[in-house]
């Protein structure tokens, strides 16, 4: 790894100092993904910011059904987090799913949502539940928010603070990982909220996690299930590599949106 | 270059680190903890798992600076007499290890899920928190094996200490 400089930052105030002093400063939050893309020479900058000690970045606060998340939870602590596991267990179990548990431990949801990797596992969760990314300048839709793969609509050096959402009637999270790596070949987020169904894809576009309206739409107007078998992606830029055909991975959609139903409608 | 201060095993150490210096490479090189092991330094193996404030990461995947102010527990500190911990005592009865480069972090990420799950563990739950530790040699029974019935005895030991 390149040489740098590593700053601890414990206010908002420090932060603006330091980007003000440094020449090529990244934040680094769980350092799951920063530091091995730094091992392998991809990035070098020159200045890491921790961003885990600013205030309230590692605060989980749920309100009647209004959940707020700090960019700087480990996905571990999501996971494990007891009044969210009574609003949204969907998403703590997605959270479980992620990496491994020493992975977990470190690896941050904001650092996950900043990076949008299209293999990851939040941004399906996200744009189903319609979340909102607060940053330190402005609040921002997620469906905004992420553009593409790995790319999303933050500025250079804007931090994420937050991810804020309402929690649904009940969800469910459906991921098949690659055998590998782990990360999701396909991973459906399926939610209900007052008999309206949203459906949202990951790990299976280069175009990152979508919803599929299709899906929602025969959901909420209570097709049959096996309906799902004929869902069709066509105007999708589904992936076809050697981890798996364009055929095998929608299937792989439909198995998994079919299992995510099963449990949504039981 | 940074100064540290942190507790490993139990000891206070105070450093001056690199800033980007790995946690594995200061406790082994700095430190002489040559328990903690590298086998693949991309974050998949495990081999390199240490416990920072009671969680266990990749140490690898750590810089030495972010455990700054932290308690560290290695391969070294998990016995403080001379007789092995329960869960090696373990790995060694169920011949659970073979060339030992994964040992350590297996033994870490066992006390760790022991401690949290207790000897309500079930095959199945010792299966999947094994995901990130990688055992080229032994294969996986043994090990299983071997956590389940350190779980039992740690349990067995604590409930004839109440
Ligand atoms: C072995 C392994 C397996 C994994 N498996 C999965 C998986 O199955 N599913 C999955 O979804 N992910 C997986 N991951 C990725 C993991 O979830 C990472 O934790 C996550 O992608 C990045 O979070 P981080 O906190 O570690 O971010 P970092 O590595 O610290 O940062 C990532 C990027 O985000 C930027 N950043 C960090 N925080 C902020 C912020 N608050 N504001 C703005 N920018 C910020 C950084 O500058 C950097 O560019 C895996 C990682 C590993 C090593
Ligand atoms: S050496 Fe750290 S995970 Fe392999
Ligand atoms: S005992 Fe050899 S790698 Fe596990």
């Amino acid at each position: 790894m390149e040489p740098f400089s590593f700053h601890r930052l414990g206010s908002q105030q420090a932060r603006l100092a330091a980007l003000e002093a440094c020449d090529d400063a990244r934040y680094i939050s769980g350092g799951m993904t920063l530091l091995p893309s730094m091992k392998l020479g991809l990035v070098a900058p020159s200045d890491l910011l921790d961003v885990t000690g600013l205030p309230g970045m590692r605060d989980i606060t749920v309100e009647g059904r209004s959940v707020r998340v700090g960019a700087a939870v480990t996905h571990a602590a999501i996971a494990d987090n007891a009044a969210l596991n009574a609003v949204c267990p969907a998403l703590c179990d997605l959270a479980s799913q992620i990496g491994d548990r020493h992975v977990r431990n470190r690896g941050t949801i904001g650092g996950a949502v900043a990076n949008n990797d299209p293999g990851a596992d939040y941004p399906a969760a996200l744009i189903v539940l319609d979340a909102r990314i607060e940053t330190d300048i402005r609040t921002i839709a997620v469906e905004d928010f992420l553009v593409g793969m790995f790319e999303t609509a933050l500025h250079q050096h804007e931090l994420v603070t937050a991810i804020t959402f309402d929690a649904p009637d009940i969800a469910r999270y459906e991921k098949f990982p690659h055998p590998a790596s782990g990360y999701a070949m396909a991973g459906v987020f399926l939610a209900r909220s007052n008999s309206h169904y949203r459906a949202g894809i990951t790990g299976a576009s280069g175009e990152g996690a979508f919803r599929c309206g299709d899906l929602e739409r025969l959901l909420t107007t209570g097709a049959p299930l096996a309906d799902i078998a004929e869902l069709r992606f066509d105007d999708l830029d589904i992936f076809d590599d050697r981890h798996g055909s364009r055929a095998y991975r929608e299937n792989l959609i439909r198995v998994l949106a079919r299992r995510a139903a099963v449990h949504l409608k039981a | 270059m940074s100064s540290i201060e942190l507790r490993i095993n139990g000891k206070d150490v105070r450093r001056s680190v690199e800033d980007h210096q790995l946690l594995v490479s200061f406790l082994r090189e700095d430190l002489g903890l040559t328990g903690t092991h590298v086998g693949c330094d991309t974050s998949q193996c495990g081999a390199c798992v240490v416990s920072v404030d009671g969680a266990t990461v990749k140490s690898c995947t750590m810089l030495a600076v972010q455990a700054h102010g932290c308690s560290v527990a290695t391969i070294e500190g998990v016995s403080q007499t001379t007789s092995l911990h329960a869960v090696q005592e373990a790995f060694q009865r169920h011949h659970a290890l073979q060339c030992g480069y994964c040992t350590a972090g297996l033994v870490i990420t066992a006390i760790d899920l022991i401690e949290r799950e207790g000897s309500q563990l079930t095959r199945d739950q010792v299966a999947h928190a094994l995901k990130g530790n990688l055992c080229r040699c032994t294969g996986y029974q043994n090990i299983i094996n071997a956590i389940l019935d350190a779980a039992k005895r740690l349990d067995v030991a604590a409930q004839a200490a109440e």
